[in-house]
């Protein structure tokens, strides 16, 4: 029975998991009050797997999307990688896509006027993956990160 | 083996192939089952693009390709094109296919993609409530065929095997089954299960 609670605590500790994409817990990031910091996210997508890019060809197609709040402090630039294109059996053309390990980058930006301190941010990474042979479900991943203002 | 410990290893087994499918599908291709081995299929009740709604049991007596998929399912893209033929070459025979859209914006995603593809055969809108009853369906294309009495006769998950796979699988269901239902309104026909 031990067992069978610590997986399930252990599992409630990897909320930023899922399973076909994971995003490694981001250190706390320090930005100075106006000032701007960037925060690096490591993705990594199950071997055989791939997600839609940021900008895939197809309309059908279910991009990467990262999106932050507003505010308190406000995301100013979300930079993705340069895509892979891949051909597969299912697409007439190229498609671009993410797999192994790949970064995705936002720049915040703080208003002068900030209270310095912790902040805690929640955002949400929506993906869909598919392999050659299958698809899965599009979901969306909190992804939760500390600035700590100065 | 005490009542707990056996209590224990029964959710130990639970949890173990919840994890396992929670760390991704893997494609599966059933075998046809034997006719004692199978079971009813679950009925539903969703719409169609027309907004008509539509049963399982609407089938009954068909042998039915039931297809689970998606605008944004790359793989579904392939079988499309194999379920057009089959509903073109097997309609007259008692055949049908019944796509189950799994799309999460609905038709305004849908009816753009049926247009491109010219799908010839009826699709209908799902929910998890259905996919659900069929499983999960974690993972699309999912495929039932499912024969004359109702009955889930075998499962694709993934893009398994071919075409001709299929074919092969449906025109075994249409002649076997074939002697043995009566015609519809006969008084036997395709019981479905009716899900509480």
């Amino acid at each position: 029975m031990f067992t069978l609670l610590a997986a399930a605590s252990w599992h409630s500790s990897i909320a930023q998991t899922s399973p076909a994409l994971s995003i490694a817990p981001p250190a706390p990031v320090t930005i100075k009050r106006g000032g701007e910091a960037d925060l690096k996210l490591k993705a990594e997508v199950r071997p055989g797997f791939h997600v839609n890019s940021n900008a895939p060809a197809d309309e059908f197609l279910i991009p990467l999307k990262l999106t932050w709040p507003k505010e308190p402090i406000e995301a100013e630039q979300i930079s993705f990688p340069k895509p892979q294109f891949e051909k597969y059996a299912f697409s007439e053309k190229p498609v671009s896509v993410f797999s192994g390990n790949f970064e995705i980058v936002t720049r915040f930006k703080a208003p002068a006027n900030a209270q310095p301190g912790s902040v805690p941010i929640a955002g949400k990474l929506r993906f869909q993956a598919c392999n050659e042979k299958e698809c899965l479900p599009p979901r969306t991943i909190d992804v939760r990160v500390t600035l700590n203002v100065q | 083996m005490s009542k707990i410990a056996s209590a224990v290893l029964s959710i130990a087994a639970v949890a173990g192939l919840a994890a396992m499918s929670g760390c991704g599908s893997t494609t599966v291709r059933a075998a046809v089952k034997g006719d004692k081995d199978r079971k009813a299929a679950p009925d539903f009740m969703l719409k169609d693009a027309d907004g008509k709604t539509v049963h399982l049991s609407d089938y009954k007596g068909k042998v039915v390709l039931l297809d689970f998929w998606a605008t944004w399912c790359g793989p579904c893209k392939i079988e499309i094109p194999w379920f057009m033929e089959f509903e073109q070459q097997f309609k007259d025979k008692g055949f049908a296919v019944l796509g189950v859209s799994m799309d999460e914006d609905g038709w305004g995603a849908v009816k753009p993609y049926l247009e491109r593809m010219k799908v010839n055969y009826r699709i209908v809108l799902g929910n998890d409530k259905v996919g659900d009853q069929y499983g999960g369906v974690d993972s699309l294309p999912t495929t039932f065929l499912i024969d004359r009495q109702g009955r889930i006769a075998s499962m694709h998950v993934g893009l398994t095997g071919g075409k001709e796979d299929f074919k092969n699988d449906i025109a075994n269901l249409l002649a076997s089954s074939h002697a043995s239902v009566h015609a519809p309104g006969s008084g036997v026909l395709a019981f479905f299960h009716r899900p509480n």
